[in-house]
C-alpha cells in the first residue's frame, strides 16, 4: 500500500510553495499607471515579489545599478567582504525582502544594524554539515529573497547546479562570502580589492571610515568592469559616497 | 442582516497558567516570545501587566516564577473542559485554549432559563477542571451571556463574579461604555482615540457612511461589532461543499509528528484553495477518525482569518489533547482519515495584508521555510535576531531560535525589539560607530609584543606598557601592526565578584589591511571582532 501523497512528498525540500508562485510576472502592458504603482508600493512592500529586480542601496548604484536581479548568484570577496554582503542585504530587507545567512555565526549584528539591514527579516542558520548543505540552501533560496552562504566545505558541482536551477526558478538572489574555490561562474562577482582605515594613528583616535575600491565583474549586461571607492563603512557605520572611478 | 446569536462563553482564567498547574495565589508568570503572555493574580497585583517585556516584569515581581508558554499542553488539558460541555450542547465552538462558547438557543430549551445553563454549565466546567487540575489549584471560569460572541467574549472576562448575563437587547447598552481598546486592533484604537472616540458606544454613534469613507471595512467591522451587531454572519458567504478537503492515511499513523506533517500540507491546500476563490476561513471543522471507527470533531474559530500555519497548529493541539485525554475517549489505533472542513468562510480582502501592515505572504512564506531548516538541523540552529544591550559587540545582541514566536502561520519575525529602544538608557563606554562587521563567539588568543618583542601589558591607569608593534597568533611571527588606537578600559559588574569584567580594547590596523579589535583581559589579549 502506498503512503498518502502529502506524507512522501514533506521531505523533499523543493515543494514548499503554492503553484500560484510560478507565474510570471503581469505582462508590461497590464501595468496600471506609475502613479498607482507608486501608491501600490507605498502601501504595500509585497509588490516587489514580482518585480523582477530587489532594491540595494543608493551607495552601490555605482555597482549594482539597478539593484540585484533575481534569479543570480553574485560572489563577494576581498578584505571587507562581509560589510559588502550586509550592504548588499540592506537594501533589499528594508523593502520587505527576507534574508538568510548560512554557515556564518561571526557576522556582527551590530554592524549588520548600521549598515541598515531590517534586522526583523533577517535569519542567521548555524552551518549544516556537508551532507546537509544543499538541501538547507534549496529550502531557503525557494522562500526567501535572498540566502547569503559562506560555506566552510568544497561545494560540489551538481549541488551548486541544482541551486542555481532552484534559484532561477524562484527569483532568489545567492550570495556568496568568501575566496574558496566554487564551481560555478557568478552572474556578478564583487570584489574588494583596496581598503583602508582613517581615523586613527598611534595610539590616538579611533577606527572612523574606510576607503574601499570594489571591483564588479560579470556575465553578459555585467560584463563591463565597474570600479569603485567608497566608505564602506562610514563613521556611522552606514555605506556611502561612491566615486565612480573608471570601468566607462 | 441577520440578528446576532445569543451565545455563551465560557473563560477560564489564566489559562496558560492555570494549564500548566499553577495555583491562582502563587506569584508566577507566562512567557511567549519574551514577553508576559498571562500573570497570576499576585503578580499582577505587585505590577506585572500582559505584554510587558520579562526584564521589566521580572523588575516589579522579582519573586516570581517564570514559565515558558506551552500552548500544547493549555489545549490538551482544555480538552477535558470541551469533553465535558459535550452534554450540555454539541455545539462547542473552541476560540482558542481556555475559551470556548456556544449557541444559547438550544440547550436553554433543554435547561429551562438562561440562569439555568448557565449555572450548569459552570458547575461543569468547575468539575472538569476539578478533575484534571485538582480542586483548589484552579481560579476557576468565568461566564458571559450576550447577543453575540463578542460582546460575550467580553461579558465573560468583565465578570467579577462567577458570570454576567447581558439581557437580550442590551447589548450595545452593556458595550457603549467599554474602552475602544477591547475592540483587540491596536493600531485602530490608537487612532480612534488620537480623534476622541475613546468608548465603543462614541464609534457606534458614528454615521456608517463617515466610518467607511475613513477606516474602510475594517472600521465598519469595528463598528458593527461596537454596536453589537456581529460581523462574521454579514460577512459570512454561501459554504461550497468542495472546499472541505481530507486525506486518506495508508498505513494508519499512529505518531503525532507524522499527523503534523500531514496535517500542514492538508491546510496548506485548503488555505490555497480559499484564497484562489478569495476567500479566508474563520471557523473550521477538524474532524479524525481512527482504524476502528472512533470520530473526533472539534469546531476551531479565529476571528482573524486562521492562516494555513495555525490551522495545522489546530489539528496537532487537537490531536493531541485525544491521545493524551481519559483513557474512555482515547483512541485505540493509529489514524487512518483527516477532514478539514471550512465551517465560516468570509471574503479575504479584510483579512489579507492589514492597512497598517502585519504579515505579508512573503514574511509566511519565509516563516514556513526556515521552521522546516530548523527541523532539518535540529532546535537552535535557526536564530533571529534580539537585542539585548550592553558594551561588549557579542553581546548586544542574541539570537532568539527560531521557531519561538506565535503559532499563527506567521513567520514569527516580530519576536522581540530588533534595535535598541528609544526609552532605553544609553551604554557609557560602548565602542562608537562603525561597529565590527565580524564578531567572534569563540575569541582567538593572541600575543602582542612591542617592537623588542616584549609583551605589551596595559597596567591600572590605563596606559600601555610600549607601542603594540606585532599582533602573533598560536606562536607565528604574526601580522605587523600598522596603526593604532586606544586603549579604552571597560569595569563592568564590579559588585559582582563572579562576574565581574575588567577589559581593556585596543583597535589595531595590521599589514595584512584589516582592522581589528583585540581584548586584554586576565592577562591575556585576544582578538573579539574583525572589522570585515
Amino acid at each position: 500500500m502506498a503512503l498518502p501523497s502529502s506524507l512522501l512528498a514533506e521531505p523533499e525540500p523543493f515543494d514548499d510553495l503554492p503553484p500560484e508562485d510560478h507565474s510570471a510576472p503581469p505582462a508590461v502592458t497590464l501595468r496600471p499607471v506609475p502613479t498607482l504603482v507608486e501608491a501600490a508600493r507605498h502601501a504595500s512592500p509585497t509588490t516587489l515579489a514580482v518585480e523582477r529586480m530587489l532594491p540595494v542601496l543608493p551607495a552601490l548604484a555605482g555597482l549594482v545599478p539597478d539593484g540585484l536581479r533575481r534569479g543570480s548568484s553574485l560572489g563577494v570577496s576581498g578584505p571587507g567582504a562581509r560589510s559588502l554582503a550586509m550592504a548588499l542585504m540592506a537594501g533589499a530587507t528594508s523593502a520587505g525582502s527576507w534574508a538568510a545567512v548560512v554557515g556564518d555565526p561571526d557576522l556582527g549584528l551590530v554592524a549588520a544594524g548600521e549598515v541598515g539591514v531590517a534586522l526583523e527579516r533577517l535569519a542567521l542558520v548555524s552551518p549544516p554539515e556537508p551532507s546537509a548543505w544543499g538541501d538547507v540552501v534549496g529550502t531557503l533560496v525557494g522562500s526567501l529573497d535572498l540566502v547569503v552562504v559562506a560555506p566552510h566545505h568544497r561545494v560540489g558541482a551538481e549541488t551548486v547546479r541544482r541551486l542555481m536551477a532552484r534559484v532561477r526558478e524562484r527569483g532568489s538572489v545567492l550570495i556568496r562570502i568568501g575566496d574558496g574555490p566554487w564551481p560555478d561562474r557568478f552572474d556578478l562577482t564583487l570584489t574588494v580589492v583596496d581598503g583602508s582605515w582613517e581615523g586613527h594613528g598611534s595610539g590616538h583616535g579611533r577606527l572612523r571610515l574606510r576607503r574601499a575600491e570594489v571591483v564588479a565583474t560579470g556575465r553578459r549586461a555585467a560584463a563591463r568592469e565597474r570600479r569603485v571607492v567608497m566608505m564602506l563603512p562610514s563613521p556611522d557605520g552606514s555605506p556611502t559616497a561612491p566615486e565612480l572611478l573608471g570601468g566607462g | 442582516m441577520t440578528e446576532p446569536v445569543r451565545t455563551l462563553v465560557v473563560c477560564c482564567l489564566d489559562w496558560p497558567l492555570t494549564a500548566l498547574g499553577v495555583a491562582p495565589s502563587d506569584p508566577a508568570m507566562v512567557l511567549a516570545s519574551g514577553r508576559v503572555a498571562a500573570a497570576s493574580v499576585t503578580a499582577r497585583s505587585a505590577g506585572v501587566v500582559v505584554g510587558q517585556r520579562r526584564r521589566g516584569a521580572q523588575a516589579r515581581c522579582p519573586e516570581a516564577v517564570v514559565l515558558e508558554r506551552d500552548e500544547v499542553i493549555e489545549a490538551r488539558r482544555f480538552e477535558a473542559v470541551v469533553v465535558a460541555l459535550s452534554n450540555i450542547t454539541p455545539w462547542v465552538e473552541v476560540q482558542h485554549p481556555g475559551t470556548c462558547a456556544f449557541a444559547v438557543r438550544g440547550p436553554v430549551r433543554l435547561f429551562g432559563g438562561e440562569e439555568a445553563l448557565v449555572g450548569s454549565t459552570a458547575a461543569t466546567v468547575q468539575r472538569a477542571l476539578d478533575d484534571t487540575l485538582g480542586t483548589g489549584t484552579h481560579p476557576g471560569c468565568r461566564i458571559g451571556v450576550a447577543d453575540g460572541p463578542f460582546a460575550a467574549g467580553l461579558a465573560s472576562r468583565s465578570a467579577m463574579g462567577e458570570m454576567v448575563v447581558v439581557p437580550s437587547g442590551g447589548t450595545p447598552a452593556f458595550l457603549a461604555p467599554l474602552p475602544v481598546s477591547v475592540l483587540e486592533r491596536p493600531d485602530l484604537a490608537d487612532v480612534l482615540v488620537r480623534l476622541g472616540l475613546t468608548t465603543l458606544g462614541a464609534l457606534a454613534a458614528l454615521p456608517v457612511q463617515d466610518v467607511v469613507a475613513r477606516f474602510g471595512s475594517e472600521g465598519m467591522a469595528a463598528q458593527l461589532l461596537a454596536s453589537g451587531l456581529d460581523s462574521r454572519q454579514l460577512h459570512m458567504v454561501a459554504q461550497q461543499p468542495d472546499m472541505a478537503v481530507g486525506m486518506d492515511m495508508d498505513p494508519p499513523v499512529d505518531r503525532i509528528e507524522q499527523v503534523a506533517f500531514a496535517a500542514r500540507s492538508l491546510a496548506g491546500s485548503l488555505h490555497d484553495g480559499l484564497a484562489r476563490q478569495g476567500l479566508a476561513c474563520t471557523c473550521v471543522v477538524v474532524e479524525a477518525e481512527t482504524g476502528h471507527g472512533e470520530r473526533l470533531a472539534r469546531r476551531w474559530r479565529d476571528e482573524g482569518a486562521i492562516g494555513a500555519g495555525a490551522m495545522a497548529d489546530r489539528v496537532r493541539w487537537q490531536l493531541e489533547g485525544w491521545l493524551h485525554g481519559p483513557p474512555s475517549v482515547r483512541p485505540t489505533s493509529g489514524l487512518v482519515r483527516l477532514d478539514l472542513t471550512p465551517e465560516e468562510v468570509v471574503h479575504a480582502g479584510s483579512h489579507q495584508v492589514g492597512f497598517w501592515g502585519g504579515v505579508t505572504a512573503a514574511d509566511e512564506r519565509a516563516g514556513r521555510a526556515l521552521s522546516r531548516v530548523a527541523v532539518m538541523l535540529g532546535p537552535g540552529s535557526v536564530g533571529v535576531p534580539e537585542w539585548r544591550g550592553g558594551r561588549d559587540p557579542a553581546g548586544q545582541f542574541t539570537l532568539v531560535p527560531f521557531p519561538e514566536g506565535p503559532v499563527d502561520g506567521s513567520a514569527g519575525g516580530a519576536i522581540g525589539p530588533v534595535s535598541p529602544p528609544s526609552d532605553d538608557p544609553p551604554w557609557p563606554g560602548v565602542l562608537p560607530s562603525p561597529a565590527p562587521a565580524a564578531v567572534h563567539p569563540e575569541p582567538v588568543v593572541v600575543e602582542v609584543v612591542d617592537a623588542d618583542g616584549h609583551p605589551v601589558v596595559v597596567d591600572g591607569r590605563g596606559v600601555v606598557s610600549a607601542e603594540p608593534a606585532r599582533v602573533c597568533q598560536g606562536g607565528g611571527a604574526g601580522g605587523g601592526v600598522i596603526s593604532w588606537a586606544g586603549p579604552w578600559p571597560v569595569d563592568e559588574r564590579w559588585w559582582d565578584p563572579l562576574r565581574r569584567s575588567h577589559r581593556v580594547s585596543l583597535q589595531v590596523v595590521s599589514d595584512d589591511g584589516l582592522a581589528r579589535l583585540l581584548v586584554l583581559e586576565r592577562g591575556s589579549w585576544r582578538i573579539a571582532a574583525t572589522y570585515d
